[in-house]
């Protein structure tokens, strides 16, 4: 196992706890915003989407499917903060004004 | 220089991505969470066009402006109801990215003429099997709750062991591309096998499980970002979908854990097999119903009420009549109370969401636990739309499909008053005895207008 691999499990085993413990505490109240954030997180894909489409050495395949992957990544990406912002703007309104 | 600039760009966008969903779990902070995670995101993003690979910026542009305008609108125009749906569609968006990128990265290999074998190869291929089969899976999740696609679990005999001999031969394509330079059909073979996968993973689960199977589904979108790290060296990738792939798995068991339902259970349980048979001899049992103007003036003389509002009212869009009614018996010195069921809706919080979409103050909502002791001293429990969560059946009737749910015990309260639009049983196909109680009345009715016209007669009073 080289060097490379050893610290990127490192970096798994202590992501995936700090998931766990980071989502325990989420009040039900905010479970739906919760789910439509992390879905929007989970669009870092847009990262490896960039990288296979922009890069020079891609044969023509992969540019296309990288840049087929950008564009789905990024409606991803734009729909699921949009809509997660859009539902929390409505429990800041009540917080303030409402009552 | 350059490389310092990237590197640094990412550290900042993974703990961004960290403090987005800690800052999410209050609803003081929880816009704050938003604006780290867009944060986070446009540093990765920058961070990666700024690496001297990239250089071909043309494509990403165009490619990000159609993403863009297809994504913005579908957040706006999707009516609040159906997040879960939108939820799923742009699951299926994000794992078809993650999917593409590992068949990219597989054909890129196969063109230097270097077939990758190992550990990268095994990253490629978890990152394609959990990519592909996420796509179809949230496209059918998707068309259930839009209900395109029937809602009932649709099964056949052998269902289990079919699965499991296309997992097996999936999994054997899988090993083969690790061990050794394969033939050129096994990639596409084994792209067709996760896509199959995927739409006969979701066709046994009925409806009412889908937000669960969402969550899960989140979670294998996070661990495919987080294997296509692997096969990228990129460590941001491995955080964010670790993050992705924990929260997202917790979170399914928490909605599990609120339906009183194993994980096993809810993905090859086939929810609402023997269901039929019930619906079809209750029908013909009588019920009580009643008028707007019997229902107003029993809540008019009543002290205390709780509400129980479900999807159904949210489909109907009565939340604002909702609240006109509620300020209306608040005025005239009645308590009035949401009680929330932990799947209200479709999703956890999503009734809290609506409700607060509607200006209902925060204060009057009570969870589950917190409220069930209290229906015994409530004059009037009135059920908007809302069916199996107060189905006393859950509580009693071993045969049941729900038994072992924990529901609502508005059946306690002197008086139930249902607002339906007919007698045709909920989202689940389940019967529900609660609506032949003889102190129960059945309001029947658009809800919307229903509770209008109830306010209207309040306002005459």
């Amino acid at each position: 196992m080289t060097n490379e691999i050893e610290v990127s499990l490192y970096v798994l085993v202590l992501a995936v706890p700090l998931g766990l413990e980071l989502v325990r505490r989420v009040s039900p109240l905010l479970h739906t915003p919760l789910m439509s954030l992390t879905n929007a997180i989970s669009a870092i894909s847009v990262v490896g989407a960039i990288l296979v489409a922009g890069a020079g050495n891609s044969p023509a395949l992969s540019k296309v499917l990288g840049t087929v992957a950008v564009v789905s990544s990024t409606i991803n990406i734009v729909a699921g903060f949009l809509i997660t912002d859009r539902m929390l703007k409505m429990f800041k309104k009540k917080e303030t004004g409402g009552k | 220089m350059t490389d310092t600039f990237w590197q640094a760009s990412y550290i900042f966008a993974a703990l961004c991505v960290v403090f987005s969903i800690k800052w999410l779990s209050s609803p003081v902070t929880a816009r704050r969470g938003v604006f780290a995670g867009e944060l986070g995101m446009l540093l990765a993003v920058v961070g990666t066009l700024l690496r001297h690979e990239i250089v071909n910026y043309q494509w990403i542009a165009i490619a990000v402006i159609i993403g863009a305008a297809i994504g913005a609108p579908l957040a706006y125009l999707m009516p609040m109801t159906s997040v879960p749906q939108l939820t799923a569609l742009s699951h299926a968006f994000g794992a078809l990215a993650a999917a593409l990128v590992g068949t990219a990265e597989y054909y890129k290999d196969v063109a230097a003429g270097d077939p990758t074998t190992g550990f990268k190869m095994g990253a490629i291929v978890i990152e394609s099997l959990l990519g592909y089969l996420t796509v179809t899976a949230s496209v059918m999740a998707f068309g259930k709750l839009q209900e395109i696609v029937p809602t009932r679990p649709m099964t056949y005999k052998g269902q289990n062991i079919v699965n499991l001999l296309l997992f097996v031969f999936a999994t054997f394509l899988g090993v083969w591309m690790i061990m050794m330079p394969t033939p050129p059909w096994v990639f596409p073979t084994f792209t067709g096998l996760s896509l199959l996968f995927g739409i006969l993973l979701i066709m046994p689960i009925g409806g009412g499980d889908m937000p669960t199977v969402i969550a899960l589904l989140n979670s294998y979108a996070g661990a495919a970002c987080a294997a296509m790290g692997f096969a990228l060296e990129n460590r941001l990738l491995i955080i964010a979908g670790a993050l992705n792939a924990s929260s997202g798995f917790i979170l399914s068991v928490i909605m599990c854990k609120a339906m009183n339902r194993s994980f096993a259970n809810v993905l090859f349980g086939a929810f609402g097999q023997a269901q039929t048979g019930a619906a079809a001899q209750a029908s013909t049992k009588p019920v009580r119903s009643a008028t707007p103007e019997d229902a107003a003036s029993i809540l008019a003389s009543a002290r205390k009420v709780i509400v129980v509002p479900g999807y159904g009212m949210a489909v109907a869009q009565a939340q604002h009549k909702l609240r006109e009614l509620t300020d209306i018996l608040t005025k005239k010195g009645v308590d009035v109370r949401f009680a929330i069921h932990p799947v209200a809706g479709r999703m956890p919080g999503h009734m809290n969401v609506l409700l607060a979409e509607a200006d209902i103050p925060y204060d009057r909502l009570f969870e589950m636990e917190d409220i069930n002791p209290d229906f015994g001293e409530t004059d009037v429990a009135l059920v908007i739309g809302a069916n199996d969560v107060v189905n006393p059946a859950a509580r009693h009737d071993k045969t049941s499909p729900i038994y072992g749910m924990p529901i609502l015990d508005v059946d306690k309260a002197q008086t139930v008053m249902v607002i339906k639009r007919s007698m045709n049983p909920g989202f689940a196909g389940i019967d529900n005895e609660l609506y032949y109680m003889d102190r129960t009345l059945m309001l029947f009715g658009d809800a919307k207008s229903f509770v209008g016209e109830i306010v209207k007669e309040l306002g005459k009073v």
